[in-house]
C-alpha cells in the first residue's frame, strides 16, 4: 500500500528532514506517527500525498512510484489519498455541502451521484443538518468533521491526517478519533501524525516514532512514549 | 471535459462573483474607472477626427471667370474640369446665385454693404465651386486648372482660389489632432490593463490558499482555472457594459444640452448612432480581454503547488 525505500529528503536550505527511512504500511492499517516537532513527521506525510518529492530513495503508494510522477498525473493520484489537516483547510466561500461536493466535482462525478454521496458522508460525520452552513459558522470540531467527510467522499484507499486533533478539545478529539476508527474499520488505511498522548495510549495502534529524520521505533499496539 | 463539468464551472464562476462581493466590487470599480476615462477619450478622439474631417471637406477650389468670358467658353472649361477624376462635385454659380450667397453669408447686420446691387448691375463674376474626393490634392488640382486655363486664348479664368497656406496649416493641425487622439487612447488602454490586472491579482492572491486546497483534493489545473476564467470574463463584461451604457447616455445628454451653444461656435458633434458601435465594441472587447487576461495570468502563478 505505502512503501518507502531508503528515503532521504533534504530541503533547499540544507535541512535534512528525513534520512534513510524505509517503512511499509499495509492495507487497512492504522498508524500513529509520533515524535518531537521538527522531527520529520510532516515531511513523511507530504511525501505520501506528493506535496514533496524525495531527494533520494523511492516511495510507492498504491503501486505508483510517487516521486517519479509526472506533474499532470499528480491530481489523479491525490484523488486516491484523502488528506486531513490540523487547520481543516476548508474553502471559506463554499458551504459545507459544496466543500465536500468539490472533491467529487473534481473527478467529474455525475451531479446526482454527488448529491447522494455527499449527503451520505455528511450523515456519517453527523453534520447532515448543517449542510448549508459556511465553515466560519461551525465549531472547530465540526469543521474537522467536514474535512474528514471531504477526505473520504471519493472512497480513497489511504487517509493522511496531520495532527487532526491538534486544535480541538479532548471531548471533540475523541469524537474525531471514533470517526477515524470507524473509517478505518470500513477498510481505509490511516496514517496520522499526532502529539496527543492520551489518544495514542488509549486507542492502541501501530506507532512509528520519528526523531531527527529517522525512524527510532516501530511497534504494533505501541505507546506514545514521550513526556510532553 | 464533460458538459456537466462546464456548466459547473459557469455556475461556480457566477457564484464566486457574488460570494466574493467586495473583491468583485473592487475589480468592477477599477475596470469601470479605467474604461470610463478611456471611453471619454475615445469619444473626444472620434469627435476631433470628425471635426478635422469636416474642416478638410470644406476645402474647395473656386474658379472665377473673366467678366467677358463667353458662355460657350465657360461650358467648355466646366466640361474639362469635370473630367478630372479627383473632382467629386462641380457646381456652377451664376452671378445671381453668387450675389444671393454673399448676401446670405454677410447676414442682416451687414446687408447695407450690398445695398443697391441687383441683377441689373451685379458686379460678381460667374464662378465654379469644385469639391475634391481627396482634399489633400487641392494644390495639384488647382495647378492643373491653371494649366488648362493657359491652353485657351484669351484666358477665360481670372482667378483660381483655394487658400493654399491656410489649407496646409489646416492639414497639419488635423493630422496632429488625429495622432494625439490615437496616442492618448492607446496609452490609456495600457494603463487600464495594468491597473486592472493589479486589482485582479490582489483578489487572486487572496485565493492562493484556496487554490492550494483545491490541488490537494485532486483537482486538475484546468478544473481550477475554468471558474476563475469565467469569473474574470464576467467581471470584465459586466463592468464594460455598465461603463459603455453610462458613457453613451452621458454623451447623448451632452449633445442635447450643448447642441445650441456648440452650433454657435460652428462645432458639430457626431450623433450618438455614429459613435455607439465603435465605442461599445472597443470598450466591451477590451473589458472582457482585461478580465480574462488578469485572472488567467494570476491563477497561473499559484497553480504550481
Amino acid at each position: 500500500m505505502i512503501e518507502m525505500e531508503k528515503i532521504r529528503k533534504t530541503y533547499i536550505d540544507g535541512t535534512i528532514a528525513l534520512d534513510n527511512v524505509s517503512v511499509k504500511i499495509d492495507r487497512n492499517e492504522f498508524v500513529y506517527l509520533v515524535g518531537p516537532s521538527g522531527a520529520g513527521k510532516s515531511t513523511f506525510m507530504k511525501l505520501i500525498y506528493r506535496e514533496e518529492v524525495p531527494t533520494a530513495g523511492q516511495i510507492f503508494v498504491n503501486g505508483f512510484n510517487i516521486g517519479k510522477l509526472k506533474q499532470r498525473k499528480i491530481p489523479y493520484v491525490r484523488r486516491n489519498i484523502g488528506v486531513i489537516f490540523q487547520d481543516f483547510r476548508l474553502l471559506p466561500k463554499l458551504t459545507v455541502f459544496e466543500n465536500i461536493a468539490f472533491a467529487m466535482e473534481a473527478i467529474e462525478a455525475p451531479r446526482k451521484v454527488i448529491k447522494k454521496r455527499t449527503m451520505e458522508v455528511l450523515e456519517l460525520v453527523g453534520l447532515k443538518h448543517k449542510y448549508k452552513n459556511f465553515p466560519s459558522q461551525l465549531s472547530g470540531g465540526e469543521q474537522q468533521r467536514v474535512s474528514i467527510a471531504r477526505a473520504i467522499v471519493n472512497n480513497p484507499s489511504v487517509i493522511v491526517a496531520d495532527e487532526p486533533t491538534g486544535n480541538l478539545d479532548p471531548d471533540t478529539s475523541l469524537d474525531i478519533m471514533n470517526l477515524l476508527e470507524e473509517i478505518n474499520f470500513r477498510g481505509t488505511t490511516i496514517v496520522m501524525a499526532t502529539h496527543n498522548k492520551e489518544i495514542v495510549n488509549s486507542m492502541r495502534k501501530r506507532v512509528i516514532a520519528i526523531e531527527n529524520g529517522s525512524i527510532v521505533r516501530d511497534e504494533q499496539r505501541g505507546e506514545y512514549g514521550y513526556e510532553i | 471535459m464533460k458538459f456537466s463539468t462546464m456548466t459547473r464551472h459557469m455556475r461556480e464562476g457566477f457564484k464566486s462573483i457574488i460570494r466574493n462581493g467586495w473583491m468583485s466590487f473592487a475589480s468592477i470599480s477599477s475596470i469601470f474607472i479605467s474604461l470610463f476615462i478611456l471611453g471619454i477619450f475615445i469619444l473626444l478622439a472620434l469627435n476631433m477626427n470628425y471635426m478635422a474631417a469636416q474642416m478638410e471637406s470644406q476645402v474647395q477650389i473656386r474658379v472665377y471667370f473673366e467678366t467677358d468670358a463667353t458662355d460657350e467658353m465657360i461650358t467648355n472649361v466646366q466640361n474639362k474640369i469635370g473630367k478630372i477624376s479627383e473632382v467629386s462635385k462641380l457646381t456652377y454659380v451664376s452671378k445671381e446665385e453668387g450675389l444671393a450667397f454673399l448676401r446670405d453669408k454677410m447676414g442682416e447686420d451687414n446687408s447695407d454693404w450690398l445695398e443697391g446691387y441687383d441683377d441689373e448691375n451685379n458686379p460678381l463674376p460667374i464662378s465654379l465651386t469644385i469639391e475634391l474626393s481627396d482634399t489633400r490634392l487641392v494644390d495639384s488640382i488647382a495647378q492643373q486648372i491653371d494649366i488648362l486655363n493657359g491652353t485657351f486664348d484669351p484666358k477665360p479664368i481670372k482667378e483660381v482660389k483655394y487658400g493654399n497656406e491656410t489649407v496646409e496649416t489646416l492639414f497639419k493641425i488635423t493630422n496632429a489632432i488625429r495622432n494625439a487622439g490615437f496616442a492618448i487612447v492607446v496609452a490609456l488602454a495600457v494603463t487600464a490593463m495594468l491597473l486592472i490586472s493589479n486589482t485582479i491579482k490582489m483578489t487572486i492572491v487572496a485565493r492562493k490558499r484556496e487554490i492550494g486546497i483545491m490541488k490537494l483534493v485532486g483537482a486538475t489545473n484546468a478544473f481550477i482555472r475554468w471558474p476563475f476564467f469565467i469569473e474574470g470574463a464576467l467581471i470584465g463584461i459586466i463592468s464594460s457594459i455598465v461603463t459603455t451604457i453610462i458613457i453613451l447616455i452621458g454623451y447623448d445628454q451632452v449633445i442635447h444640452i450643448f447642441q445650441y451653444d456648440l452650433s454657435l461656435m460652428l462645432i458639430q458633434l457626431l450623433p450618438l448612432e455614429q459613435v455607439i458601435t465603435l465605442t461599445a465594441t472597443i470598450m466591451i472587447t477590451l473589458g472582457s480581454l482585461i478580465g480574462i487576461w488578469g485572472s488567467v495570468m494570476s491563477v497561473r502563478k499559484y497553480l504550481k503547488v
